[in-house]
C-alpha cells in the first residue's frame, strides 16, 4: 500500500540558514504521526512544507504517491489546524466550517449540511451562528478542527493545536483528538514540543532536533530504546553518565563508571571508548542487591512520586524516582544507599 | 490615534483632579474660535444679504430658497427646482467619490505591499509615501498643473516618444480635478490601510489557502473584510477633504468643473459676494460631511471586536 | 508559490503610486534650474531663478510673505503645542470624568469640519466682532486648527508612558511639580517635538483659511504664490517652490529621526 505521506531528502534553506537537512520519512495511511522536538528544531517548518506555505529547497513530498511539492496550498488535499486557530473573525462559526467547501465549489445547501454535521461532531451545534470571538479557547479549538476536517482532507496537519489551552482542557482534548482520528480514519500529522502529548496520542513519533530527524518509532521504542543522547535526554527524565566501554560481546557491553563500578547493558554495535550511559530514574531501586553505591543528598516530595537526589561514589549526581507507597523506610539526607538497576534500565548511547 | 476610550489611571485621585482643568485652554480656544464661529455662520445663513458683502440683521430663508428654488428673474414666478447649485454639489460628490476610488485602487496595493516588507525596509517605504504629504499642498497642485499642461513636460515627453500626435487635453477637465484630488489625498488612503494590514494576522490567509481559496479569493473573502475598518477610514479621510477642496478644482479645473469649495469662496469675494448664501452653502456642505461621519461612526459601533 | 503576502502587480502599483506622488515635484525641481525664460523649453542649467527669488522684482513681496508665514507658524505652533500638551495631560492622566468624550470630539473638531467651512465661519466671526483682518486674525485662526495636529502625537506618546514613572518619582520624595518637570516632561519630549513640527508645517501649509481671513495687503507665502500663479506659472515660482519643498523635506526628516530616537527610550 502507498504511504499517505512520503518525504524524500527534504531540504529547506532560508538564505544561508538551513532549517531542514534532508528529512526522509514515510507516514502510513490512518496513522497518528507526531513530529516532536524543541522549538527551532524544524518540525513546524516541515509541517508548513507539507501544507505548501513554504517552498521546498530540495527533495520530494509525495502524497499517496503524487508529488505535491510544487503545488499551491489550495491545490493540496491536506488541511491544517493552526496553532492559534486562525479562525476568520468576520465569519460565523458555521461559515468558517463551510469555507473550504465553498472554495471547492460545493453548493450552499450541501455545504451547510456538511458543516452542520461537523459542528455536531465537535459538540458545537448550538454555537453555529456565533462569531469566533464569542467562543472560549477550547470551543475555538474545536471549530478549527471541524473547519479543517470538513473538506475531508487526505491528511490533517495539526500545528501545536493544544498549546493555547489550559492543562485540564489540554488533557481532555488529547483523548478527543485520538478518538476523532480513529473515527475518521484520516492520517494526522501532529506537531508538538510536549513529549507527554506525543507519547499519549501517537502511533509513531519522529523526534527532531537541529533540522534533522533523530529517531522514528513508537512511543515505547523512543522511550525505552533511544538511539542517541539527544533523544534520551529530550524524552522523559534521564541520568546521563559518562562511561568507559570495557568489552562488547553478544550485543551486551560491560561499562566502567568513573567510580569504578561495572555494569552490563544492551548495546548495538559499539566498540570501546568513552560513551554516555542513560539510566531512567524509575528503573533504579534502593536495594541490598546493589550494583551502585550512592550518598543521598535530598529527597523531594512530588505527590505520586518521591525524587531522591544522590551522588554516586565517582561524584556524579544521580536521580531516582520511587513510587510514593506506604513504605517503611525513606532515605535520609546523608544516608549511604545501594542502588539496584532493573534489567534493561540502562542503555549505552551513540552521541 | 489617541482614542477617547483609553485611560491610564496615574496615581491618586488628587492627581487626576489636578490635571483635569488643563483642558480649559483648549476648550476656550476651540470653543470661541471654532464652535462659536460655526454657530454664528448658521445664524448668518438666515440673514439678509448686504450687497457690498456682509449682512443685514433681518431673518429670512432667502439663502436656502435661492439654493434650491428658481423663482424667475424678479422672484415672482412659481418656484421651480433650481438645478445650478444642486448640480455643483452633486458634481463635487461625484468627483470626490471618483478620487476616493482612484486612491483606493492604487492605495490598497501600495499599503499592502509596504506592510508586507521586512521591518527593516518598511519604515523607508512609509517615509517615501508620507514626504509628499508634508510638501505644501498649493505647491503640489501648482506642480501638477505645470506637469499636465498642454505644452507641459508630460505631453512633451509623450509627443517626442511618438505615442501621441497632439497634446492630451487633460488640464481644465474633470479628469484633471480627479487627478489633483487623488494626488492631494493619496497618503490619507495609504496610511490607515497600512496600519490595518500591519495588524492583519497572515495566518488567516494561510488558513484560507489551506482551505482551497485561490490568492484572489483569499483577498476577496478574507483580507478585504478583515481590514475593512482601515479601508473605510481611508475612504473617509480622502472623501471629506476632497468634497470641500478648493485648490485642485480652482487650479486644475475650468468653468465646467466648478465645485462646492469654489462656489463658497466666490460668495465672499468683493461686491459680487453673498454672505448668507455662502454661509448656507457651507452649512449644507457641513451637514453632508457630518452625515457621512455619522454613518461611519454607526458602522464602527456595530463592527465586531 | 510565493507565500500569502505576495500579490502579483502590487509592486508595480506601489511604484506607480510613488511615481505619481513624486513626478510633479521632480519636474518642477528640474525646471527651476532652467536657464530659459520660457517655461516650455529647456535652455540649459542655471541658478538665475533662485537669484530672482531673492533679488528679483517680486523679491520684496515674497520676502515679506515668507517673514509673515514663518513668524505666524512659529507663534501658532508654539501656542498650539502648549495648549495641546495641557489637554493631553488632562485627557490621558485625568482618569474617567464627565465630558471626556466631548472634550476629545472638541479637540478634534478642526480635523472633522471641512477647511472651507472653518474659513467661512472664522471670517464671519472676526467681521462680526469687528476685528480688522490681518496678521492677528491669521494667527488666531492658525492656533485653533493647529491644536489637534499637535495633540495627536503628544497624547499618543503620553499614553505609552506608564504612570509608574511618576509614582516612583513621588515615592522618592519628588513633589508633583518636580515629578512632572524632571520625569514626565523629558519622557514626553519626543511627542511634544513631533507635535510642534507637525503644527508648524500645517500652519506653513495653510492656504484656504488664511486666504479668507488675511485681509487686503496681507500675504503669507501660499497666498502670495497663489496670487502670482493666477497669472501663470513663472520660473521664479518654481525656484521658490523647490526651496519650500526642501524645507518641508528637512522638517519631516527631522521629525522622523526624532521620533525613531524617541522610540528607543521607553
Amino acid at each position: 500500500m502507498t504511504d499517505a505521506v512520503d518525504l524524500r531528502g527534504v531540504v529547506k534553506r532560508y538564505g544561508t540558514v538551513t532549517a531542514l537537512h534532508g528529512v526522509t520519512l514515510s507516514i502510513a495511511d490512518n496513522e497518528f504521526f507526531t513530529l516532536l522536538g524543541p522549538s527551532g528544531c524544524g518540525k513546524t517548518t516541515l509541517l508548513r512544507l507539507i501544507a505548501g506555505f513554504e517552498d521546498i529547497s530540495e527533495g520530494e513530498i509525495r502524497l499517496f504517491g503524487h508529488d505535491i511539492a510544487r503545488l499551491e496550498p489550495n491545490q493540496r488535499p491536506v488541511n491544517t489546524v493552526f496553532q492559534n486557530y486562525a479562525l476568520f473573525p468576520h465569519m460565523s462559526v458555521l461559515d468558517n466550517v463551510a469555507f473550504g467547501l465553498k472554495m471547492k465549489g460545493v453548493d450552499p445547501a450541501a455545504r451547510r449540511a456538511r458543516a452542520g454535521r461537523m459542528l455536531e461532531m465537535v459538540h458545537l451545534s448550538a454555537f453555529a451562528e456565533r462569531l469566533p470571538a464569542q467562543l472560549s479557547g477550547g470551543q475555538q479549538q474545536r471549530v478549527a478542527l471541524a473547519r479543517a476536517l470538513a473538506p475531508e482532507p487526505k491528511v490533517l496537519l495539526l500545528d501545536e493545536p493544544l498549546s493555547a489551552l489550559d492543562l485540564k482542557l489540554r488533557q481532555a482534548m488529547r483523548v478527543e483528538l485520538k478518538q476523532l482520528q480513529e473515527e475518521t480514519g484520516i492520517t494526522f500529522i501532529f506537531v508538538t514540543h510536549d513529549q507527554e502529548e506525543a507519547l499519549t496520542m501517537s502511533d509513531r513519533i519522529a523526534v527532531m532536533s537541529a533540522g534533522r530527524v533523530q529517531q522514528i518509532g513508537t512511543a515505547r521504542e523512543i522511550y525505552e530504546a533511544p538511539v542517541n543522547r539527544f533523544v534520551a535526554d529530550f524524552i522523559g527524565e534521564t541520568n546521563l553518565l559518562e562511561v568507559e566501554v570495557a568489552s562488547v560481546s553478544d550485543g551486551r557491553a560491560t561499562v566502567i563508571l568513573p567510580g569504578g563500578a561495572r555494569i552490563t547493558c544492551p548495546s548495538s554495535s559499539m566498540t570501546g571508548g568513552r560513551h554516555h550511559l542513560s539510566i531512567r530514574p524509575e528503573r533504579l531501586t534502593i536495594s541490598d542487591r546493589a550494583e551502585l553505591m550512592a550518598n543521598v543528598e535530598r529527597v523531594v516530595y512530588l505527590g505520586t512520586d518521591l525524587q531522591v537526589i544522590a551522588h554516586l561514589d565517582g561524584g556524579q549526581p544521580i536521580t531516582l524516582r520511587l513510587q510514593n507507597a506506604a513504605r517503611t523506610s525513606l532515605p535520609e539526607p546523608g544516608q549511604r544507599i545501594g542502588l539496584h538497576l532493573e534489567e534493561g534500565g540502562a542503555r549505552l548511547l551513540a552521541d | 490615534m489617541a482614542g477617547p476610550g483609553r485611560t491610564t489611571p496615574a496615581g491618586d485621585a488628587t492627581y487626576r483632579e489636578l490635571v483635569r482643568p488643563l483642558l480649559l485652554p483648549s476648550w476656550l480656544v476651540i470653543g470661541i474660535l471654532m464652535v462659536l464661529p460655526v454657530a454664528l455662520m448658521a445664524v448668518y445663513s438666515f440673514l439678509t444679504r448686504e450687497f457690498r458683502g456682509g449682512v443685514i440683521w433681518e431673518f429670512t430663508l432667502a439663502a436656502y430658497d435661492q439654493f434650491f428654488f428658481d423663482r424667475g428673474l424678479f422672484g415672482d414666478e412659481p418656484p421651480r427646482i433650481e438645478w445650478t447649485y444642486i448640480t455643483i454639489f452633486w458634481r463635487s460628490i461625484w468627483q470626490a467619490g471618483l478620487a476616493t476610488l482612484m486612491c483606493l485602487v492604487i492605495g490598497f496595493p501600495t499599503a499592502w505591499f509596504i506592510a508586507t516588507r521586512p521591518a527593516r525596509t518598511r519604515g523607508i517605504w512609509l517615509f517615501l509615501i508620507t514626504i509628499p504629504y508634508w510638501v505644501n499642498l498649493l505647491i503640489r497642485t501648482v506642480s501638477l498643473r505645470f506637469l499636465l499642461r498642454d505644452t507641459g513636460p508630460m505631453n512633451g515627453a509623450l509627443q517626442s516618444l511618438g505615442l501621441i500626435d497632439a497634446p492630451l487635453p487633460i488640464i481644465n477637465t474633470n479628469l484633471a480635478v480627479q487627478i489633483g484630488l487623488f494626488y492631494s489625498y493619496l497618503p490619507f488612503m495609504v496610511l490607515p490601510i497600512y496600519a490595518a494590514v500591519e495588524r492583519y494576522n497572515f495566518a488567516l490567509s494561510e488558513a484560507a489557502a489551506d482551505l482551497y481559496a485561490s490568492r484572489w479569493a483569499t483577498l476577496r473573502e478574507i483580507v478585504l473584510p478583515v481590514v475593512k475598518p482601515g479601508i473605510v477610514a481611508g475612504c473617509i479621510l480622502v472623501f471629506i477633504p476632497s468634497l470641500g477642496a478648493f485648490l485642485a478644482p480652482d487650479l486644475l479645473g475650468g468653468a465646467k468643473t466648478f465645485m462646492i469649495g469654489s462656489l463658497i469662496d466666490e460668495q465672499f469675494r468683493g461686491s459680487q459676494g453673498n454672505w448668507p448664501f455662502g454661509a448656507a452653502a457651507a452649512m449644507i456642505l457641513m451637514t453632508l460631511v457630518l452625515f457621512v461621519l455619522l454613518i461611519y461612526a454607526r458602522a464602527q459601533g456595530r463592527a465586531p471586536r | 508559490m510565493k507565500g500569502v503576502r505576495h500579490y502579483p502587480g502590487f509592486l508595480a502599483l506601489t511604484i506607480l503610486c510613488l511615481a505619481v506622488l513624486y513626478a510633479p515635484l521632480i519636474v518642477v525641481a528640474i525646471y527651476s534650474f532652467n536657464a530659459s525664460t520660457s517655461i516650455t523649453s529647456w535652455g540649459g542649467f542655471s541658478l538665475r531663478w533662485y537669484g530672482e527669488v531673492f533679488t528679483g522684482r517680486e523679491a520684496a513681496r515674497f520676502g515679506q510673505a515668507a517673514w509673515n508665514s514663518i513668524t505666524i507658524a512659529l507663534i501658532a505652533s508654539t501656542v498650539a503645542t502648549v495648549i495641546a500638551t495641557a489637554a493631553a495631560l488632562a485627557m490621558v492622566r485625568g482618569g474617567a470624568f464627565r465630558g471626556r468624550q466631548a472634550s476629545f470630539a472638541l479637540i478634534n473638531l478642526p480635523l472633522m469640519v471641512p477647511e472651507i467651512v472653518i474659513a467661512v465661519a472664522t471670517l464671519i466671526f472676526f467681521s462680526a466682532i469687528g476685528l480688522t483682518m490681518g496678521y492677528l486674525t491669521i494667527l488666531l485662526a492658525h492656533i485653533t486648527f493647529c491644536i489637534p495636529f499637535a495633540y495627536l502625537p503628544i497624547a499618543a506618546r503620553l499614553e505609552g508612558i506608564e504612570a509608574t514613572y511618576e509614582q516612583a518619582a513621588r515615592d522618592l520624595y519628588a513633589t508633583r511639580a518636580q515629578a512632572f518637570r524632571l520625569i514626565l516632561l523629558p519622557l514626553m519630549m519626543p511627542g511634544i517635538v513631533s507635535g510642534w513640527l507637525l503644527a508648524f508645517i500645517i500652519s506653513l501649509d495653510d492656504f484656504i483659511i488664511t486666504n479668507f481671513v488675511k485681509g487686503a495687503g496681507m500675504e503669507t507665502l501660499p497666498t502670495a504664490i497663489f496670487g502670482s500663479v493666477k497669472q501663470g506659472i513663472k520660473p521664479n515660482i518654481m525656484a521658490l517652490s523647490t526651496l519650500m519643498l526642501l524645507v518641508s523635506v528637512l522638517f519631516v526628516t527631522a521629525a522622523y529621526l526624532i521620533n525613531r530616537k524617541g522610540r528607543q527610550t521607553p
